[in-house]
């Protein structure tokens, strides 16, 4: 190569645009770079690419990771021949011979880690992760239903807002924390505090609860989709009773959609007791869904990276492909009108608030240790700033986008249950008056109506009993969420559209894309501190790991197969994550705010990304975020304990439709072990790791 | 004969069924609907000698509405519901289509029509296709889990060879996935081209 001789600038190896070190900071630096840098001393041994900055990528093209360096060392100043101990951190950097440099450095490294810590291909993946985990269904069905409860239009004020004050420092800082440490959550966080690796292990907790409920509804999804290839849809027509000459009755009295939902999917139990057997079929589905995860995992960082520019990016096809069609239905417009016209008056209801805080910290994935699982795969230099802004940017607008189709969509199905209900009272009066058919329309029914009342009082009066009042607004405003949303509402309005297998299938595939996209980021969770664990990995391949998860995790979702499993699904969904995670994420913020030390942090992350923190993170790491989370948590506490009785909604197959009814007491006692097992992972672990030091200090006091 | 034993009331809505291209309803319709009648108390057995003239149709109304009974012109009486019941039911297919309506369009109250089962194949759809990507998914597993496991027996070779050709050498030399990257060092220290200049660049060796 032969280039103009430079000075063997180190400082140059460490960051492009790191100003001239003193010696104290040199120190640091240096720490950190062996720190942070002892994955790769490849890239340190390489020579700088076309990339601006020393660190190339690094994801060998094969998809192996880095091979273990050989290295042969001089004699002067370095052992001959087997890698040097550990040197994180400690031991002053003193200038040497390059190549011994190169060298001790190599094998320090390659004695801290075994193997390279495999990257993303690029930092699009790592965006695209990001998105893919963060976009997924609660955009879909927890927003759309927010946004219709609390004033429409209206609540993009405090939705905004929250993003702003909540949502991107948040995201900022547990993306910071997972680039800074390189390590999944348990590691991070023993990083920072020794004390606090039992946030890591409650995140990790949390992580495995909700892959093992989430799992449930991709399986959920994979039945519709395979049953949406049959003409005419399934959720369509009611099936037949016994003697053919009606229908099913639980079917007459629910609708074809809710028959389908709750019969012939989930073959629900009417109460949460009765736990019948496993439903066969959606338990294959569930393996179905499994396997596809564990396929998408399988590889770490190589098969995921590849995987999340699908679902990342496809659903946003189909939602345009479904805004372009739900604005053209019939009836459209009336929902969109009715979602976006604002009603201010919401705005000084503090539950709209409250609720916009929770959307968007619960939507953002925030606290499952996803995020700093996948931000440890980033090279060390990346830009997460930019990239937590884009992240909460794009999913808080995807939210909306997805409402708007949403609103679309319930404006369709409004106006055609209208439409229905006109027409059946139209058929009503046309029968019992012997009217001309087609004499009475929509637009003359009041005509009609009160010039029936004034001919024939006494006949009218008998009729108008079984009348019902056709209102567009009531249609409207039963709001829905959840799997309702999905399943049983969409399908209703799908089955109405033309082609409707089309949009079926269209549809399903994106909750699907959705579905995966975050159960991706779940498994990183579980899967990174497990296989940064030198225990564990060094005993089992990574495919084994992440296939006993995914057989575990299918296992214990097959009780969500049963045929009382909605009633546990909904405990899960309700209370496995919602408590547990305000106080990890509160944790997180205390502990790297004021454990860890602001400066400290903030200075790591200069030496890092080489920029400087504004002071708008600063301000609200420190004093904002913390205290809108506590005032959530407390708000949240309050709600529990003053609710007398917790309760569910039970599906009562003879009247065909929801009841209320209380838990029982082994459900109770289910959802206070969820809880408490993840909250209690946290002080648990920090008395277990005082404990030790304690007898550790014993025993060398004992042996000094 | 409204609301008489073995009458039966018929509604049509054929507008409702055709929209612009409905036919009016007229004497002529009339004889068509007992003709039909007619047609299916004839498949019954006893009563082959049906004439159109023995089913009476009475209070036509505007929607359209009317009653229909059939009677027995030897016996003065009228047949039993039952009977023209069955009959109706088993031809209620000709009937409809004799009038262009169906089920819903052309009814007779008090005669429930057999609704036709949805089909069933013999083995569900879904489990077809549920079974094709099952498949796929096990084949990709399978793929990838043996790719990985060659790639790691090769990698287990590779650094192992290369230990015995490092031995050999004396200057220090970094392997990376076993190329040595000896020819890429510089004498002196490691610059990132980045960061030359234009001039530098056109320094001859």
């Amino acid at each position: 190569m032969g280039r103009g001789l430079r000075e063997p600038d180190h400082s140059k190896e460490l960051r492009t645009r790191h100003t001239g070190p003193t010696s104290s900071q040199r120190d640091r630096g240096a720490a950190l770079y062996l720190a942070i840098s002892g994955a790769f001393p490849a890239a340190v041994a390489r020579r700088g690419g076309a990339r601006r900055h020393p660190f190339t990528s690094l994801a060998p093209p094969t998809g192996a990771p880095l091979t273990r360096l050989a290295i042969k060392k001089r004699a002067s100043g370095s052992d001959a021949g087997h890698p040097r101990p550990s040197r994180t951190g400690r031991g002053a950097w003193r200038p040497r011979s390059k190549a011994a440099e190169r060298g001790a450095r190599a094998g320090a490294s390659s004695a801290a880690m075994e193997k390279a810590r495999p990257l993303w291909d690029n930092p699009l993946q790592f965006v695209f992760a990001c998105i893919s985990y963060a976009v997924g269904l609660g955009n879909v069905w927890r927003f759309p239903y927010l946004c219709q409860m609390y004033g429409g239009g209206s609540f993009l004020v405090p939705y905004l807002i929250m993003l702003i004050v909540e949502g991107m420092p948040l995201l900022y800082l547990e993306l910071a924390v997972g680039q800074r440490m390189r390590q999944g959550s348990i590691g991070a966080w023993r990083t920072i505090s020794p004390y606090l690796s039992g946030v890591g292990v409650a995140s990790v907790v949390v992580s495995f609860f909700l892959s093992m409920y989430y799992n449930v509804i991709n399986a959920w999804g994979f039945w519709y989709l395979f049953h949406s290839f049959q003409d005419p849809l399934p959720w369509s027509v009611c099936p037949l009773n016994g003697n053919r000459t009606g229908y099913d009755e639980e079917c007459e009295a629910a609708s074809s959609t809710q028959y389908f939902w709750y019969r012939k999917t989930l073959n629900i139990s009417p109460s949460i007791q009765e736990n019948g057997v496993v439903q066969w079929e959606p338990a294959l589905c569930l393996i179905l869904a499994w396997l596809l995860v564990y396929l998408c995992i399988l590889r770490g960082t190589e098969s995921t990276g590849k995987v999340v520019y699908f679902t990342a990016s496809l659903p946003y096809c189909v939602l345009f492909i479904y805004l372009i069609r739900g604005l053209t239905l019939h009836g459209a417009t009336n929902g969109l009108a009715y979602m976006f016209t604002p009603k201010m008056e919401q705005l000084a209801n503090p539950k709209a608030w409250i609720n916009a805080a929770t959307q968007i910290f619960f939507s953002l994935g925030l606290g499952f240790g996803s995020l700093i699982a996948f931000a440890s795969y980033n090279e060390p230099s990346n830009n997460c700033q930019k990239h937590a802004i884009i992240v909460s940017l794009i999913n808080s607008s995807t939210s909306i986008f997805a409402s708007i189709v949403t609103f679309s969509i319930y404006g369709f199905k409004a106006t055609f249950n209208y439409e229905t209900c006109l027409n059946k009272v139209i058929l009503l009066l046309t029968n019992s008056f012997d009217l001309e058919d087609g004499f009475v329309t929509a637009s003359n029914l009041e005509q009609v109506k009160g010039y029936l009342a004034s001919a024939y009082p006494s006949k009218y009066s008998e009729v108008f009993l079984q009348m019902k009042n056709c209102s567009l607004e009531s249609e409207l405003s039963t709001a829905v969420q959840g799997t309702g949303l999905a399943f049983i509402v969409y399908s209703e309005a799908i089955k109405n559209m033309e082609v409707s297998q089309l949009w079926s299938v269209l549809y399903f595939f994106m909750l699907l894309m959705l579905g995966m996209g975050s159960m991706l980021g779940n498994t990183a969770a579980i899967l990174t501190p497990l296989t940064d664990s030198k225990v564990i990995s060094s005993r089992l391949p990574k495919e084994a790991i992440s296939g006993l998860l995914c057989l575990v995790s299918c296992a214990i979702g097959m009780v969500f197969t049963m045929e009382s499993g909605n009633y546990w699904f909904d405990i899960f969904n309700d209370y496995a994550a919602t408590l547990s995670l305000l106080l990890i994420v509160l944790v997180e913020t205390l502990a790297v705010c004021y454990l860890y030390g602001l400066r400290r942090f903030e200075s790591d992350l200069k030496a890092m990304t080489g920029r400087t923190l504004n002071w708008y993170w600063k301000i609200m790491w420190a004093g904002v975020s913390p205290l809108l989370i506590i005032s959530l948590f407390v708000f949240y506490l309050s709600d529990y304990i003053l609710s007398e009785a917790l309760q569910y909604q039970a599906w009562d197959a003879s009247q065909g439709q929801l009841v209320t009814k209380n838990y029982p007491p082994h459900a109770l006692a289910v959802i206070g072990l969820l809880v408490a097992s993840s909250i209690m992972c946290i002080p648990l672990v920090a008395l277990g790791m005082f404990i030790m030091r304690r007898l550790r200090r014993a025993d060398t006091a004992s042996v000094a | 004969m409204e609301g008489a034993e073995n009458a039966f009331k018929v509604r049509l809505s054929i507008r409702t069924a055709l929209g612009d291209k409905a036919y009016a309803w007229d004497t002529n319709e009339e004889y068509l609907f007992k003709a039909m009648v007619a047609f299916s108390m004839r498949k019954v057995a006893n009563r082959e000698k049906t004439e159109i003239s023995h089913v009476l149709l009475c209070n036509v109304t505007q929607r359209v509405s009317f009653w229909f009974v059939v009677t027995d012109p030897s016996e003065k009486h009228t047949l039993p519901a039952v009977e023209v019941q069955e009959a109706i039911r088993m031809n209620r297919n000709r009937i409809n289509n004799a009038f262009f309506l169906n089920d819903q369009t052309l009814e007779f109250l008090k005669i429930p029509s057999t609704l036709i089962p949805p089909t069933d194949p013999p083995v569900p759809i879904w489990i077809i296709i549920f079974g094709v990507i099952f498949c796929i998914v096990i084949v990709a597993i399978i793929l990838l889990i043996l790719s990985g496991i060659r790639q790691r027996r090769r990698k287990d070779k590779g650094p192992s060879e290369v230990d015995d050709t490092e031995d050999k050498c004396e200057n220090t030399i970094t392997i990376e996935n076993g190329i040595p990257c000896d020819p890429l060092d510089t004498k002196g220290g490691h610059v990132n081209d980045a960061f030359m200049t234009e001039d530098e660049r056109l320094t001859p060796l």
